[in-house]
């Protein structure tokens, strides 16, 4: 009915009302969502201004204000000359010891998830469902629930406070997850694609890397965001399975605070919190997309 | 020698007996269709010939060779799957090859085997792009392709052409019937609809409820089903089957539909098959096509047509032809006639009715006795 009087030209009183009332709710949403983003994102705003002002105009002033010019010196001091703990070679150190671990346990965590998914989606072998529902079920137990086992084992394989340790025990800990999205992604994989490949005479693995693989981008995508992001603001098992100069950057900025803590250094510590927070922020700059598009697939045919 | 052959093939899933007791003999060069509605168990023995899936009892010979335990890509057949199953990352060219690459075939003979099927089947200018890049018709053709690279024993169709629209259907089917009429071989197709069945076949095995209804050539198949069932799954439409009773009259045997109506319809039975038969109910099975317009002449003995009037409830016309229902004997009934006869509905007409082609069938046991 609108349609139609739109066309002609002339609103009808009806259609008046129904538009206006569409438009207040609109600016209702609208009203709601800009307040909420900027609650969310006056935390970050504090950081990254507070990150640009010297130690003596923070301590002048307060610590909430805009900069009176830009000092980009907190971020080299973060970097390489800030002293914490002992030591001043600033976060450098740190972060290097985070992409020492992130990279290899996403990638391998990934890897293993997908094969783990493929072999429960696509092959049936007895107590495949019940592999499943004990794989899942890691995601569901509290990472303090393990911190005793992972003790016993890194004690015994010799890796207590060492990268490998962190890189072991995050590629285990994040099997449940890259298996169950994997696994979701490839049970809309027709039957028939491996019914075709296994008489074509193709066994579990060439089937794996050279039809499954392949088609896989969009969910390794998701995965690898989902790990990278979430070893690498993994707190919990770096603070308690390290220490010193083996610390990922998370657990070193413990530290910093507590240096902070007898002379306040706002600047240097935003510069520093920015910078760690760097590379999760260019992976979902440059992924995020694909993310939220991996995350849907599948929910419309 | 039998290409394939199955005996006393059973599969049963939990307590469902999927099939009950599968006995097939297919001869090499042989297209043979397993025809059946949704569930009645042809997909699962496709798989069972494949070795997809493993039956529960019984064995599966392929070329003289048992293969129960024998490995789907070592039985030598292909496979053509109803949702084509190309493989989506790889170009029409590797799709088609990978096969042989799994086998180890080198790499001239697997460049000169595509040239020659992709130029059987028309696809050379397709060879480069990848499934999704191409219509349901032509990845049908590649689908066929990948199987005929293999040059197999045994192809093994399922429901090949359910995916298509109807013209194209008909298209594919053509070519289907053709390269298999070139290249001779042997073929197992499974199929819902029976008229693939009826155009593609050279035997088809009609299967319901697990079990193989009839197993014959399609002439047979039509004509003579071997019971009811088979009777009202093939054709289109199907065979008319209604309540009659075989009665005596002046020596002749016939059978009258409507017994004890006013209007019944006594239809003669040709002495050679009516006289063993005693008096008694029956289910007469009568083609659409066997009822015609009045001045219809089936045949050249003018003793084959017999002209009855009859109510006609409704009319269809489809083109070439008009469906007509009408009631004989009371029953409902459809026939097929000229589109040039004009009945109306509510009305009564003559028919004419071709007495050659009857089939009774045993109303218990429902087998076709005569």
């Amino acid at each position: 009915m609108s349609g139609a009087a739109l066309r002609a030209g002339v609103p009808s009183a009806g259609s008046r009302i129904a538009r206006s009332r569409i438009a207040r709710s609109r600016i209702l949403i609208y009203a709601a969502l800009v307040l909420l983003a900027l609650a969310f994102l006056v935390p970050f705003a504090v950081v990254v201004l507070n990150s640009l002002r010297t130690n003596q105009e923070i301590a002048a002033t307060s610590m909430i204000g805009w900069p009176r010019g830009l000092a980009f010196g907190n971020f080299a001091s973060a970097w390489d000359g800030f002293c914490m703990a002992g030591h001043c070679w600033g976060i450098e150190p740190y972060m290097l010891n985070s992409l020492t671990i992130v990279f290899p346990a996403t990638v391998i965590s990934t890897l293993l998830g997908a094969l783990a998914g493929y072999s429960i989606a696509l092959w049936r072998f007895p107590g495949d469902a019940w592999m499943f529902g004990v794989v899942t079920l890691g995601i569901f137990l509290p990472e303090q629930m393990k911190l005793i086992p992972w003790v016993i084992v890194l004690r015994d394989l010799g890796l207590f406070n060492t990268l490998p340790g962190l890189i072991l025990i995050h590629t285990v800990q994040g099997l449940s997850f890259t298996t169950l999205f994997c696994r979701n992604y490839y049970v809309s994989i027709p039957p028939d694609l491996l019914k075709a490949a296994r008489i074509d005479g193709a066994g579990f693995f060439r089937i794996f890397w050279r039809i499954v693989l392949p088609i896989s981008p969009p969910i390794l995508v998701v995965t690898v965001i989902w790990q990278f992001t979430g070893i690498w603001n993994e707190f919990l098992f770096g603070v308690t399975f390290t220490s010193g100069a083996h610390q990922p950057v998370t657990a070193a900025l413990i530290a910093l605070s507590a240096a902070v803590t007898t002379a306040p250094q706002f600047g240097v510590q935003s510069a520093a919190v920015l910078i760690a927070a760097l590379p999760t922020l260019l992976v979902y700059l440059f992924g995020g997309r694909y993310f939220l598009r991996g995350l849907t697939a599948g929910a419309v045919k | 020698m039998a290409a394939l052959s199955i005996r006393g093939l059973t599969k049963r899933f939990g307590s469902i007996d999927v099939l009950k007791g599968i006995d097939l003999e297919i001869e090499s060069g042989e297209f043979t269709i397993l025809v059946g509605p949704s569930g009645c168990g042809k997909s699962t023995l496709l798989n069972i010939i494949a070795g997809l899936e493993k039956a529960s009892a019984g064995t599966v010979e392929i070329g003289g060779r048992v293969v129960d335990d024998v490995a789907p890509k070592d039985r030598d057949i292909a496979m053509v799957f109803q949702s084509y199953a190309l493989y989506p990352s790889m170009t029409v060219r590797r799709n088609i090859t990978f096969g042989m690459e799994c086998r180890r075939v080198p790499r001239r003979e697997q460049d000169a085997t595509v040239a020659r099927v992709a130029k059987l089947l028309q696809i050379e200018p397709l060879l480069e792009r990848r499934p999704a890049q191409l219509s349901g018709g032509q990845r049908q053709r590649v689908a066929m392709g990948r199987a005929l690279v293999r040059d197999p024993l045994l192809f093994l169709f399922d429901e090949p052409l359910s995916n298509l629209d109807a013209k194209l259907r008909v298209e594919m089917r053509m070519e289907i019937k053709e390269l298999h009429q070139r290249i001779r071989s042997t073929i197992v197709y499974v199929t819902h609809d029976q008229i693939e069945a009826m155009t593609m076949a050279s035997r088809i095995a009609v299967m319901h409820q697990g079990d193989v209804q009839q197993f014959a050539d399609p002439e047979t198949i039509y004509n003579r089903p071997a019971n009811l069932f088979v009777a009202r799954f093939m054709g289109s439409p199907p065979m008319n089957t209604l309540p009659a009773r075989i009665v005596a009259e002046n020596g002749a045997r016939g059978v009258v539909v409507g017994m004890g109506r006013p209007d019944p319809v006594r239809l003669p039975l040709p002495t050679a098959i009516a006289r063993d038969l005693p008096a008694a109910d029956v289910v007469l099975g009568i083609r659409p096509e066997c009822i015609g317009e009045e001045h219809r002449r089936f045949g050249d003995d003018p003793a084959a047509t017999l002209t009855v009037t009859a109510p006609v409830e409704m009319i269809e016309p489809m083109g070439a032809e008009t469906v007509v229902v009408l009631r004989l004997g009371g029953e409902r009934v459809l026939g097929r006639i000229s589109p040039d006869v004009r009945l109306s509905p509510g009305s009564s007409a003559r028919f004419a009715l071709d007495t050659r082609k009857l089939c009774l069938f045993d109303p218990v046991t429902e087998r076709l006795i005569a």
